[in-house]
């Protein structure tokens, strides 16, 4: 993302911050503060003003702690910001932690009998009592309590400024204009603005005023880009096995084909078919792209895993297929509902044998919309698994973007043989022949109505003419010319997208999700420190030759991801050979998306001893650990 | 013992083409490289011979397998079919797939007991239970083969490998196991019995849904000895019939008289009949319960059943379920597959 950066001048820390705040909801999961929590970024959306909401919850269904964090930035950095400025206080598990983490000056809303005021003297308090405010609501205690969650969009809109005109449109919205659901919720909403006029202390250090940078802007989250993505790119066959956070990919796509992918026949260009598990999603993903559907499937981490068997049957045997990878936190199980970009060589390499796979890797909404059809035009282009690398952060949580482009392009079907091009050929073809010297075959569809048509595949040894084969030449041919193809493959890809900064001697590299935060990052290098930057943001595996050239072209270069060991760090030093000596590593893995302060206060410490890799740490201290030698 | 086939008045001398004008040659595969002798070939035959006699269409079939000895052999029947060797019990996923995607496929899945009672037992009931249209043929040997003569999990209690080493683990009755799970046909033959499979082949390619057929395959390499109870030899003494078994194509005038009560006639889903002739029972294939319950007296008999365990051809198949478009998905265009330019707009619109 490329967020313009608007200068303002220096706003003091004591007077009032317009439009720049991060706002922190500490529930219990299974509340239904959801749906509050939406409303409140929503109507600050409505307001013009850029926002994000960030969901950190946890795997389980009910009573467990879960936060939400509202940013709201005038100039467009939304990313994760680790500082607090006003934190509303419902979880008692939580509340001591909650406060104690907070920045000297935020304010803090907490629900009465948690008695969070004598915990800190320098953070403004204010006590609501939640209970008392809703049980003047309702009779019904399902109810009541999801009228509490309301209760405090309507203080802190109150406090804030944000205005009730745009929280009602966000109600209706949010509730579908059932009126039903709408007025017991607007009444909320009045009954905690009246409390918050009536009673708290007035609040003047942050504010939200109308702007107009969200105009004619959406907000989706990741894996419903995605599905919308697909079903314009004209997916058929889609298999999935619920697992989080990718499961809301299938299941929006089930909604938007539902609605729009029904032929006049009333039947569905589509199928969609909930599998036994990974194994047999990835098994009917390439049964079917063999059978010439363009198909996909999405998954995890422990999917992925799973899926390694199958994904080496589609690189030898050479078949087509989506595989989406919503990473969260490995290995195992590790943290099913934080984010992470951890699977980059476990998907580059996925199976055994010499394996390489071809890896889409979207930063934003936009991309996640563009490479969905993308992805299914390189499956059936090169006949291969073709990845696309998402994270929880992208696939499950809120993003603005502009509206998505309508693809105009026709599908790119790949070199399959019809029977009419048979019959020109006299029959005569060989399925794994390089007739074209890019690597890529030829093949034909099952079902074709030839005499010729016909071929055997399978993932043991073969030849160009698909017949078993354990002959050293022709297996040694077969590998040679799959790589031969994954060097094509670099034509194809994404481009990487380069802003490359004239006299930098410092270059980025970074991917997906970790964009937002690292543009942020440099906004803050320049215009704090005076340290200019150059940035490579990578869009897909295998990498193109411009990557080499970027770091050759600076003095040093970082490498920004989100995992422990630096994985596409470790690419990078194998695709740069002779000059890896500039690479560095900052690496942010705590399961929270990454922060651009952690990532600038980490460069400039690298800058200054010659640090090589950074691992970042928690709270306030940015780096807490570092490490001379790679 | 009596005889396993109905013998059909007027039935014709086999033709010299079918009914498409093809030769039984236009359906054989590539050369077999399994043992001299083995199981698996006689079935491969039986194969050719009914779909040849069935007048499909080589080239509308698609030929599947896992891995081991039985999943090579789809290399040698129907070699103008295309054919999808995958991985160790995963075929059916495969197969799933393929058929999602272009469900005017006539398909048909070769096995074995390792790669469906074993490795693949999960998909193999996932396959039974969504009733994807397809024949899946079980070559069950009661070993590993490809890998010298392990125990595999459909081995009988007490039979004994060529080393000595005796099994005590029970047996898994896959035709048992199909039937729970609600699969529409459910059959075992017999690889020294080719007239009957033939017989049960040609039934499964009439039938419209999920048919999975356990054939006894002996493997004259690693279990056909003293001791092993799925050889040549214990087959052929240890073989009960549950009827005897006749077919009658949709389009064959052969009108078969029998006395009263003992003759069972199934219309198959493409209008050919199934006749099986009542022997000391009456065996009913429409009663599940009844088939687990002759499925498990044989295997407290230590007998090998062999017929139509069960049958119900009006079962939904999943392709059915799912409501597709008449047009294989593979074929459909921008035209039938990209919403129009409105339907994004008005999805943006509601995001805003």
């Amino acid at each position: 993302m490329t967020a313009t950066a608007v200068l303002d001048e220096p706003v003091s820390r004591a007077a009032t911050t317009v439009n720049d705040c991060t706002i922190h909801v500490a529930t219990v999961n299974g509340s239904g503060s959801q749906s509050s929590n939406t409303v409140l970024m929503r109507s600050i959306f409505q307001m013009g003003v850029p926002v994000s909401g960030k969901n950190m919850f946890p795997s389980n269904i009910a009573g467990l702690p879960t936060w939400f964090t509202i940013r709201a930035n005038k100039d467009g950095w939304i990313a994760r910001k680790k500082e607090v400025d006003i934190m509303i206080c419902m979880n008692a598990a939580t509340a001591r932690e909650d406060v104690m983490a907070l920045q000297p000056g935020a304010v803090c809303i907490y629900d009465a009998p948690l008695n969070c005021k004598g915990m800190r003297s320098d953070v403004t308090f204010f006590e609501v009592p939640f209970a008392k405010l809703a049980g003047e609501l309702s009779q019904d205690s399902r109810l009541r309590k999801l009228l509490t969650n309301m209760i405090y969009v309507g203080i802190v809109a109150e406090r804030l400024g944000i205005e009730r005109d745009e929280i009602v449109t966000a109600i209706t919205k949010q509730f579908k204009g059932k009126q039903k659901a709408i007025d017991p919720n607007v009444a909320a909403i009045d009954k905690g603005m009246a409390y918050a006029l009536e009673n708290l202390p007035a609040q003047h250090r942050w504010r939200i005023e109308r702007m107009n940078a969200t105009a004619g802007k959406i907000i989706i989250d990741g894996n419903a880009a995605a599905a919308i993505g697909a079903m314009f790119g004209g997916v058929t066959v889609v298999t999935w096995y619920p697992i989080t956070p990718s499961s809301s990919l299938c299941e929006s796509l089930i909604d938007y084909m539902k609605e729009h992918r029904i032929g006049p026949d009333g039947k569905a260009t589509f199928a969609i078919v909930q599998a036994e598990d990974e194994l047999a999603a990835m098994g009917m993903v390439l049964g079917a792209g063999w059978a010439g559907a363009r198909s996909l499937t999405s998954t995890s981490g422990p999917g992925i895993s799973l899926m390694a068997e199958f994904a080496g049957l589609g690189y030898f045997a050479e078949l087509p297929g989506v595989i989406w990878d919503i990473q969260r936190v490995g290995p195992s199980t590790g943290l099913p509902t934080r984010t992470a970009q951890g699977d980059i060589l476990e998907v580059h390499y996925l199976s055994h044998g010499d394996t390489q796979h071809i890896a889409l890797i979207p930063c934003s909404v936009a991309e996640c919309f563009d490479f969905a059809g993308e992805a299914l035009d390189l499956a059936e282009m090169f006949q291969t698994p073709i990845f696309v690398l998402s994270d929880l952060d992208l696939g499950m949580n809120n993003h603005m973007s502009d509206p998505f482009v309508y693809p105009t392009k026709p599908y790119r079907r790949g070199k399959v043989l019809s029977a009419a091009q048979l019959e020109e050929l006299g029959g005569k073809w060989g399925r794994y022949l390089d007739v074209d010297g890019d690597g890529i075959p030829y093949r034909t569809l099952p079902g074709t109505d030839h005499l010729m048509a016909s071929y055997f595949t399978r993932g043991s040894g073969h030849d160009t003419h698909a017949r078993y084969s354990e002959k050293p030449a022709d297996y040694k041919a077969t590998v040679d010319r799959l790589a031969k193809k994954f060097q094509t493959a670099k034509q194809f890809v994404p481009q990487p997208v380069i802003d490359r900064r004239p006299n930098a001697k410092i270059g980025f590299i970074a991917y997906g999700t970790t964009d937002v935060a690292l543009e942020e990052s440099r906004y803050q290098l320049r215009t704090e420190h005076g340290v200019e930057t150059s940035y490579l943001r990578l869009r897909a595996l295998p990498f193109t030759d411009d990557v080499k050239a970027f770091v050759e072209d600076h003095d040093r270069v970082y490498v920004v991801e989100q995992n422990r060991d630096g994985q596409m760090g470790d690419l990078l030093r194998l695709e740069v050979g002779d000059i890896q000596h500039k690479l560095r590593k900052i690496l942010h893995y705590t399961g929270l998306p990454c922060d651009a302060r952690s990532i600038t206060d980490s460069l400039l410490q690298m800058e200054q001893d010659g640090t090589r890799v950074i691992k970042i740490g928690l709270g306030a201290e940015a780096v807490t650990q570092t490490i001379g030698e790679d | 013992m009596a005889e396993s086939v109905l013998k059909l008045p007027n039935e014709a001398a086999a033709p010299k083409e079918n009914r498409l004008g093809l030769k039984a040659l236009d359906y054989q595969g590539g050369k077999s490289t399994l043992c001299a002798g083995c199981g698996h070939d006689a079935v491969s035959n039986q194969i050719v011979r009914a779909f040849y006699e069935m007048n499909v269409k080589p080239e509308k079939v698609a030929k599947f397998s896992g891995i081991g000895c039985s999943s090579k052999t789809p290399a040698y029947f129907l070699g103008r079919a295309h054919g999808f060797n995958s991985v160790h019990g995963r075929m059916p996923a495969v197969a799933t797939g393929a058929m999602l995607a272009n469900q005017s496929l006539i398909s048909i899945g070769v096995s074995g007991d390792g790669d469906t009672a074993s490795i693949g037992l999960g998909q193999f009931m996932h396959l039974v239970r969504r009733n994807i249209p397809m024949i899946y043929i079980i070559e069950n040997n009661g070993v590993y083969g490809l890998t010298k003569g392990q125990f595999s999990a459909t081995a009988d209690e007490g039979s004994k490998l060529k080393t000595g080493v005796i099994n005590d683990l029970p047996p898994m009755d896959l035709c048992a196991l199909a039937v729970e799970l609600g699969c529409g046909f459910v059959a075992r033959g017999y690889a020294g019995d080719p007239r009957q499979m033939v017989n049960i082949l040609k039934a499964a390619i009439a039938h419209d849904g999920l048919a999975v057929i356990d054939v006894i395959s002996p493997c004259v390499t690693f279990n056909n000895h003293d001791g092993s109870t799925k050889g040549y030899a214990y087959s052929k003494e240890h073989d009960e019939l549950l009827h005897q078994i006749g077919f009658v194509q949709s389009y064959e005038q052969i009108e078969i008289d029998y006395e009263p009560g003992t003759m069972r006639e199934v219309t198959l889903h493409d209008g050919s009949r199934l006749l099986l002739k009542k022997l000391e029972e009456d065996y009913d294939p429409s009663n599940a319960v009844q088939a687990l319950q002759r499925s498990h007296k044989a295997i407290e008999d230590g007998a090998m059943l062999t017929g139509l365990i069960y049958l119900r051809p009006e079962k939904k198949s999943f392709l059915t379920l799912l409501n597709m478009t008449d047009k294989p998905l593979w074929s459909l265009t921008e035209a039938e597959t990209r919403p129009p330019k409105e339907a994004l707009d008005q999805i943006m619109r509601e995001l805003m």
